[in-house]
């Protein structure tokens, strides 16, 4: 099997095979929190994925120069270094996203989806498949997000990423609060499930 | 009387997981029987209350006082873990009867963005020592309440007959929107 085509299975791995939103079930504070829209949805994917492909590279090429016993603090450590520096530079250049998304940008840190992937994947592979491995994870967490978001706004405000495709009076607010995330995302799931027995 | 409103909007109008989706992954993971919601809420009293007190210390005496603010997620998840790490440990050294009913709960603690949530949270919302405590502790209130209010929930639920697509996490989920409409309700409240 040629190099290419293994990190081709290791990005759809993460892609599909492993979508942690629908099928790991991970990462549900932020799946849920900021998906209120579907920009708002993408953009905290796109973060997240940030972070994965670096924090997964960087384990990656420091995993033989760190003690098994103080592993977890470690890649505890280099990952929230990698979310520090997204947060200055979305605080810094797009400000408004930045408050919109709030406290998720820190508690990109404590997302189950980053460590676990520094634990059972970045641990044991070469740096480039790591990298490849944060690409396909953190793509299928904004598929994931994104979908959420755009059901959520749609239902909710009758808009599809702000453009309004019907009028407003026919939104039911209920989807962009708390409890339309947990519904609709409860749906997405059952779905998911009905197509993977096909 | 600022405390008791800070007491009843984190509690009921705010409420951690059903209205500013925290804790989602132990609300999910354990909440299939009443027992171990009832020692999960506990545990995660006693550890947010400790780590939301030595947070905003850290962050007022040493983080403020050297203009070191961009070391604030690094310092406060690093501090988090140690504490619970120390806790699980003084535990079993002092009273092993609480370490048997939290011990299991202790290691999940670090990872519930909760915890983390509510110390950064305090910071931004520039509550003093005690403020912060309270509003530490009716968070984790809140926490507890909804998990085991769920726990019974999902009790009930175990013994239904639920369409084969919407078993497991589905129907949890949606049940938790009910849920969370519910809780709708009080909002409103000394807002």
């Amino acid at each position: 099997m040629s190099n290419n085509n293994s990190l081709g299975k290791v990005f759809f791995n993460g892609l599909i095979t492993e979508n942690p939103t629908f099928v790991l079930l991970l990462g549900m504070c932020p799946t849920l929190g900021t998906t209120s829209s579907a920009l708002n949805g993408m953009s905290m994917g796109l973060a997240t994925m940030f972070v994965l492909i670096c924090s997964n590279a960087a384990i990656s090429a420091l995993k033989n120069l760190i003690p098994d016993m103080v592993r977890i603090p470690c890649f505890i450590v280099v990952i929230a270094t990698f979310v520090t520096v997204v947060q200055m530079a979305m605080e810094a250049y797009v400000p408004a996203l930045y408050a919109s998304l709030g406290l998720f940008i820190p508690l990109i840190v404590v997302n189950c989806i980053v460590l676990g992937r520094a634990e059972a994947f970045a641990a044991k592979h070469n740096v480039i498949s790591s990298a490849f491995d944060g690409l396909g994870i953190g793509l299928g967490f904004t598929v994931g997000l994104t979908c959420l978001g755009t059901v959520r706004e749609l239902l909710g405000t009758g808009k599809f990423f702000g453009m309004t495709l019907v009028p407003d009076s026919y939104g039911s607010l209920v989807f962009v609060l708390a409890p339309g995330g947990f519904i609709a995302l409860g749906y997405l799931i059952a779905i998911v499930n009905k197509l993977k027995k096909k | 009387m600022e405390y008791i409103l800070i007491f009843i909007t984190a509690v009921f109008v705010n409420n951690v997981v059903l209205s500013q989706f925290l804790g989602i992954c132990p609300f999910l993971g354990v909440s299939k029987k009443v027992e171990t919601a009832m020692g999960m809420g506990a545990a995660v009293t006693f550890v947010l209350a400790l780590s939301t007190m030595v947070t905003f210390l850290i962050q007022k005496y040493v983080l403020d006082a050297f203009g070191l603010g961009f070391m604030q997620t690094i310092t406060f998840i690093l501090v988090i873990a140690a504490l619970v790490q120390m806790v699980e440990i003084i535990l079993k050294k002092v009273s092993p009867a609480l370490y048997q009913a939290l011990g299991v709960f202790l290691p999940l603690i670090t990872t519930n963005c909760c915890v983390l949530g509510v110390a950064i949270l305090v910071i931004q919302k520039d509550y003093n020592l005690l403020e912060s405590v309270v509003y530490a502790i009716s968070t984790a209130l809140g926490f507890a309440l909804a998990l085991i209010i769920f726990a019974g929930i999902r009790e009930q639920i175990a013994m239904t007959n639920v369409p084969k697509g919407m078993q497991g996490t589905p129907i949890a989920l949606v049940t938790a929107g009910l849920l969370a409409m519910a809780f709708m309700g009080f909002s409103g409240i000394g807002a």
